[in-house]
């Protein structure tokens, strides 16, 4: 095997576990807690860089009614606590990469690998996907594609890549505003295009930015994009439509934040006979038509489903059950309190 | 209460509605296909619809949540609005909205 790209390095580490999780939120992260329970050990999979899932990304702040205990809590709040409920089960989380293939071992493990190049080879498979993937929302422009991976991104893997670039950063948000401001210190230019002189961002973050604008560091355009330049996938600048009209801002990058927007992904091609996007499960434990591998919360269906994270977590303690079933063949399971076993305590760590 | 809705396929839709209930609720309620990813938080921009004109003086003001959502979306219109943030009322019994391309579900 060749060493030479990091690729290869990556996959050369193969990781080994009970169960790999793809998706990281609220019911992923309650399969940690049920699945460790039973001793099973975790690696989780979320094309997100942070844990929470939709709670997370799109409602960190909104309160939600329906958890259980909780009469309000917010979807940032709800995350933390199942992170910290979960802590001692020591999950692995591969955060920031996408669940690209599943292959069947010649000795019958599920192997996953990621966009990144990290494989994980596992008896037991539990998709928590939620809605799908989260993808980056793409600016309307003629031959987008051809420039993309190249000069045109929507995310910052390595600071390194943009030393000395002349970038455009598109959008008005969070993200197009801290990477203004990360980026600056190593880009030559940093040319920031939004279509109006107001962010829906942090507001020191845009205090630092017209900071730096003042002082000549970098500079904002308030307009559209109107197209790329240069012969794909080589860009040499960005046309905007102003109020002043067509301008060029010469660029060899370019990094475009309109948000995210949900998409099933490679999930859809694991062959699980989905049916309009979601995937068919039993209520007894939650497995897929292919055994050893489960679907819990939104993403799976079954008469009577209700896309509530509550069903989410009563879903996660069910497959918990047949989970330890195929990793620990053979080994009696039983039925247990946290409020009175020894055992459970012991994994908790509380006893 | 009724709204009436315009479908992907361009059908029309007469939807019971019941006050205080979201548009995109009412709409997601009766099984006609709507994105509405983040569930009516305001968060994703996949609920849009296009209001008839004679309707649009009787909606609510929009949030700068809103606004911002609407502006980032190339499919937008003058009246464009995330319907999710239309709560039914009196005042809008009648409604009549198409589902825009980009929140068809």
């Amino acid at each position: 095997m060749h060493t030479g790209n990091v690729q290869t390095i990556e996959s050369a580490q193969l990781h080994r576990t009970d169960a790999i999780i793809i998706g990281a939120g609220p019911c992923g992260l309650f399969a940690v807690f049920e699945l460790g329970l039973l001793g099973l050990s975790t690696h989780l999979i979320d094309i997100l860089d942070k844990p929470g899932g939709q709670c997370a990304e799109l409602y960190p702040e909104k309160p939600i009614y329906d958890i259980p205990a909780w009469p309000v809590i917010s979807g940032q709040d709800l995350t933390e606590r199942l992170m910290q409920q979960i802590k001692p089960f020591s999950p692995v989380f591969h955060l920031g990469q996408l669940a690209e293939s599943l292959v069947k071992t010649a000795e019958g493990q599920w192997r996953i690998t990621t966009d990144a190049g990290t494989s994980i080879e596992a008896p037991v498979v539990v998709i928590a996907a939620g809605g799908g993937s989260f993808m980056p929302k793409k600016p309307l422009l003629e031959h987008l594609e051809a420039y993309e991976n190249e000069s045109v991104f929507y995310a910052v893997r390595k600071v390194e890549a943009y030393r000395g670039k002349h970038i455009v950063i598109a959008g008005g948000g969070d993200s197009a505003l801290d990477w203004t401001l990360n980026l600056q210190p190593v880009a030559e230019r940093i040319t920031l295009v939004h279509h109006r002189d107001g962010f829906r961002a942090a507001p020191h973050s845009v205090a630092r930015m017209k900071d730096l604008v003042s002082q000549g560091a970098i500079d904002f355009v308030v307009g559209k994009l109107n197209k790329l330049v240069g012969p794909a996938p080589k860009l040499t600048g960005v046309s905007v439509t102003t109020a002043e009209g067509e301008k060029i801002v010469p660029a060899n990058r370019m990094l475009a934040f309109y948000g995210l927007t949900m998409k099933l992904g490679p999930v859809a091609d694991f062959g699980l006979n989905l049916s309009e996007n979601l995937i068919p499960v039993d209520t007894e434990k939650f497995e897929t038509s292919v055994p050893g591998i489960f679907a819990i919360g939104d993403i799976n269906h079954y008469p009577g489903k209700l896309k509530l994270i509550l069903s989410g977590f009563h879903e996660a303690a069910l497959m918990s059950q047949a989970a330890f079933q195929i990793c620990r063949p053979g080994e009696r399971l039983r039925f247990q309190y946290t409020t009175s076993s020894t055992q459970l305590q012991q994994r908790l760590k509380v006893a | 209460m009724k709204i009436n809705v315009t479908d992907h396929r361009g059908a029309q839709h007469e939807l019971e509605a019941l006050p205080g209930w979201r548009v995109m609720e009412i709409i997601r309620d009766w099984d006609v296909p709507i994105k509405a990813e983040c569930g009516g938080a305001c968060s994703c921009a996949t609920c849009h619809v296009y209001v008839s004109d004679e309707w649009l003086e009787h909606l609510p003001e929009m949030t700068g949540e809103e606004i911002d959502h609407l502006e980032q979306l190339a499919t937008r219109r003058p009246n464009s609005r995330l319907s999710c943030q239309l709560l039914m009322s009196d005042e809008l019994d009648g409604l009549d909205v198409i589902i825009a391309p980009d929140s068809m579900g």
